[in-house]
């Protein structure tokens, strides 16, 4: 149940200064007879902030999964940071979480567990993990509410404590599982400030999955599109493109930009080649991602 | 074969009258525990139909106390817990399942207390074994018209509310948008249930009520999704068991040790059949996604 | 009521609950209500044949009380954990009863077995009962950590490298050890009042872990020592006292948390909005 005992380094700089955070070559994962992921490539680099954009169930909760090596592959590799893959080395915000009201867990406990809540024994008081801890506390700007009981939070306050949470043990990546799918708008847009900061700052890079990616638009260096287990990577531009999308998902989909948003649009592709305005088309059902 | 009979069916079998009376009345509580348990499975109400066991042995030594027939204590106090446990809010989700063990810790720990009184105001040590464990082989005959009594009282309550609470049990947000009174038949079946724990206390003990109630509805749940057929083969199974559980019995006069207790073939027999269940697939078993 | 072998009594009964309390705060942080009351249960039966064959009962409580631990970890590993907790609950108690018919003194023994007996302790109990009480608090202070974040956020949890099931199993084990040497005194019936009662009460008074624990502990040994001392002059059943008094402080907790939410919100910038389900 313990991780392996190396207190975590003392010298960040030189932790992020490694090119890459995380590097996946080849994952392909064969699951009860489906194939979920096929041949995933691609590189976040130290501090790029990265979208995992695709619709739901095309796998980007396993990816994350594989990545944390809670799921074996069925073939290909994921590195870590300079080599390696150690637990700490990733922190990691789930989709779902369940905060009993009644809990008797600060914000700030909850953080510090953060750091060394896979470590044996009682924790002794010490001012540098009190301080580490608060440090966190303000690197979200979670001051107002670290001290109330967290199962009382808001979702978007829960949310903020736990990326202080994951973000406490320096790790060189940071993953987050739809952070902002129950989220509106304007709380949406704030974590996604919040994280942009906290990657360009702490050189720490950020791979957020979404099934809507416009609110990332703005602040994302890379997309890594996936559909139907296919995987392509790149910025926005060269990523987010019919012709691309439409090879991901192995039938006919367009993408539409409307006011800087994008908005993909897919039919069923019994014809896949028919152009957008054909009537025939109108009757498809539209799956808009 | 007629000695091969013999020797399983110890003679007299047939012709005793407190076995005869304890095949009709297991049989009328095997069918009442499996038609209200299904639900209790699908329900997830296992603790609480566990609780108004141990809680109804407060009931039948109070009865015992006063010198009743355990029977009206066993059904009294069932529903009033019932009715307690609604109150403080058992059917929600949270925090309900330490209510249920509060609830039962309290009416537990009184009917440690009428036992006590019991034995010490009276000479009779034998109420501890009888309301905890049961004796169905000591049942008076006029048990039977109000053990067909309440019996049809629950079933009655279950055929009324059949449908609703089948949707409620399966689904209460799609019960409440179909502005199905979800609270007012959750009560109902707390009723139907307090009644079924109770009778199925008269023949195996209150502490193992639980086992009638809930283990050949497991069973018959783990070889039929449809709720009618579950019911069917709840019943069915209930019946065997209990059945075989009194031939055992009965025969065990003879064994070391001389009589074994009713209640413990009943519930050894319903966690094989259960256990059977889960690792013999059934033909007709549907596979859960 | 100090004196003599009700010495041994209070010894035993502040033991039982200050593992009771501390082991009774994961208890209730997982919502395991039912777990604590099954294992206990099961472990009657271990009770039952060890005074069946003669060893020492803590033997007997010992093995059955894993043996349900494991029991309900296997059998309930994927959903359905009701049902799987019941029926070995009751099959545990069924197996107990037989036990029980096989000696001679059947009902006596069945009822201190279940609802304890202030002066059911022997001098040679002790030693062991302390012996185990220090293993199972230090296995406590050991496991604290990763149960406590597996409890709270499982998938953090897992990708620190602690797996919800070893977590579960880790904290089933540590019930059964609670259970273990908590039994005589109070009873299996009712020492899961006190897994539950008290460390309810005690979160409902403060926000932090650790003083959770040390509070619960605290609440723990008051209800204990009450339920002790009122059955010595009562001649009532230990057991009886520790279900209404675990069962009166989990209702003050609760007065607690109510009248406290009845008060304005205290933070200045967001409103406490809580997390109903």
């Amino acid at each position: 149940m313990t991780s392996p005992g190396a207190t975590v380094t003392a010298d960040p700089v030189a932790a992020h200064d490694a090119g890459e955070a995380l590097r996946v070559e080849g994952i392909t994962l064969h699951l009860g007879g489906r194939t979920v992921l096929d041949d995933v490539s691609f590189q976040v680099g130290a501090g790029e902030f990265t979208g995992l954009i695709g619709p739901n169930g095309a796998g980007k909760t396993t990816l994350f999964r594989v990545i944390l090596g809670l799921q074996q592959p069925t073939s290909g590799s994921v590195r870590v940071g300079g080599g390696g893959r150690s637990g700490r080395d990733v922190g990691y915000v789930p989709q779902k979480f369940l905060l009993d009201p009644d809990m008797p867990l600060r914000g700030r406990d909850l953080i510090a567990l953060g750091l060394d809540g896979h470590r044996l024994g009682i924790p002794l008081p010490s001012r540098t993990r009190r301080a580490r801890v608060q440090e966190m506390v303000e690197a979200v700007d979670a001051q107002a509410f670290a001290d109330e009981r967290v199962g009382r939070l808001s979702g978007g306050e829960q949310q903020r404590i736990l990326i202080a949470h994951a973000l406490i043990s320096r790790p060189q990546l940071l993953l987050l599982d739809e952070p902002l799918a129950n989220l509106d708008l304007r709380s949406a847009q704030e974590v996604v400030g919040l994280l942009a900061r906290i990657a360009a700052e702490q050189r720490i890079a950020v791979l957020i999955s979404a099934h809507e990616m416009n609110p990332l638009l703005p602040v994302m260096d890379r997309v890594v599109y996936l559909a139907a287990g296919h995987a392509a990577s790149g910025t926005a531009e060269e990523v987010v493109r019919s012709d691309v999308l439409s090879r991901l998902y192995g039938h006919h989909v367009d993408v539409l930009r409307v006011h800087g948003r994008v908005l993909v649009v897919a039919g069923t592709g019994h014809d896949e080649h028919a152009p957008l305005d054909d009537p025939g088309d109108a009757s498809a059902p539209v799956e808009i991602v | 074969m007629h000695a091969d009979l013999a020797a399983i069916i110890a003679p007299g079998f047939f012709s005793s009258s407190s076995v005869q009376l304890a095949l009709v009345v297991g049989a009328l509580v095997a069918i009442v525990a499996g038609t209200v348990g299904v639900f209790t499975v699908i329900r997830g109400q296992s603790f609480a139909g566990e609780a108004l066991g141990d809680i109804g042995a407060s009931g039948g030594s109070s009865a015992y106390l006063v010198g009743i027939a355990p029977l009206w204590g066993f059904v009294g106090i069932s529903v009033a817990a019932a009715a307690v446990m609604e109150l403080i809010g058992i059917q929600r989700a949270r925090g309900r399942d330490l209510a249920t063990g509060i609830v039962l810790g309290a009416g537990f720990g009184l009917a440690a207390l009428f036992l006590y009184l019991g034995s010490t105001s009276s000479s009779t040590t034998g109420a501890t074994v009888t309301i905890l464990f049961g004796s169905i082989f000591q049942l008076d005959t006029s048990t039977l018209p109000l053990v067909a009594v309440f019996g049809a009282i629950a079933l009655a309550t279950i055929l009324v509310i059949y449908r609703p609470l089948l949707l409620v049990s399966v689904s209460p947000e799609l019960g409440a948008a179909r502005r199905l009174p979800v609270r007012l038949i959750g009560s109902l079946y707390l009723l139907a249930m307090a009644l079924a724990v109770a009778l199925s206390a008269v023949t195996i003990g209150a502490i193992l009520s639980t086992a009638l109630l809930v283990g050949p509805a497991a069973t018959a749940l783990q070889l039929t999704r449809r709720p009618g057929r579950a019911i069917l083969c709840a019943a069915l199974v209930g019946i065997g068991v209990m059945w075989i559980g009194i031939l055992l019995a009965y025969d065990s006069y003879s064994w070391p040790h001389h009589g074994w207790p009713v209640s413990f073939f009943v519930v050894t027999l319903v966690l094989i059949a259960y256990i059977a269940s889960r690792v013999i697939p059934a033909p007709a078993r549907k596979r859960r996604g | 009521m100090f004196s003599g072998f009700m010495v041994n009594a209070w010894i035993v009964a502040t033991v039982v609950a200050v593992v009771g309390g501390a082991v009774g705060f994961f208890v209730v942080l997982r919502g395991s209500a039912f777990v604590a009351h099954a294992i206990p249960n099961g472990s009657f039966a271990g009770a039952a044949a060890a005074s069946l064959i003669g060893i020492n009962t803590l033997i007997g409580l010992g093995v059955f009380a894993l043996g349900s631990a494991l029991g309900i970890g296997l059998l309930g590993r994927r959903g359905r954990h009701d049902v799987a907790t019941a029926l070995t609950l009751v099959f545990a108690l069924g197996l107990g009863a037989l036990f029980l018919s096989f000696t001679v003194e059947y009902a006596p023994e069945i009822y201190s077995l279940l609802f304890g007996e202030v002066l059911g302790i022997s001098d040679n109990q002790l030693g062991p009962t302390i012996a185990l009480a220090a293993v199972c608090l230090a296995a406590l202070a050991l496991l604290y950590r990763p149960l406590l974040l597996s409890s709270a956020l499982p998938d953090s949890a897992h990708a620190h490298g602690i797996s919800p099931y070893t977590a579960e199993l880790a904290f089933l084990v540590l019930v059964a050890l609670a259970t273990t040497m908590t039994v005589p005194v109070v009873g299996t019936a009712l020492i899961f009042s006190l897994m539950i009662g008290p460390p309810a009460a005690a979160r409902a008074f403060t926000t932090r872990p650790l003083t959770a624990i040390a509070l619960s502990i605290v609440i723990a040994v008051g209800v204990a020592w009450a339920a002790v001392a009122l059955s010595y002059q009562t001649n009532w059943p230990v057991g009886f006292y520790v279900g209404v008094i675990s069962a009166g402080s989990y209702a003050a907790g609760r007065i607690w948390t109510y009248a406290r939410s009845r008060r304005p919100a205290a933070r200045g910038v967001t409103q406490a909005v809580s997390q109903t389900a």
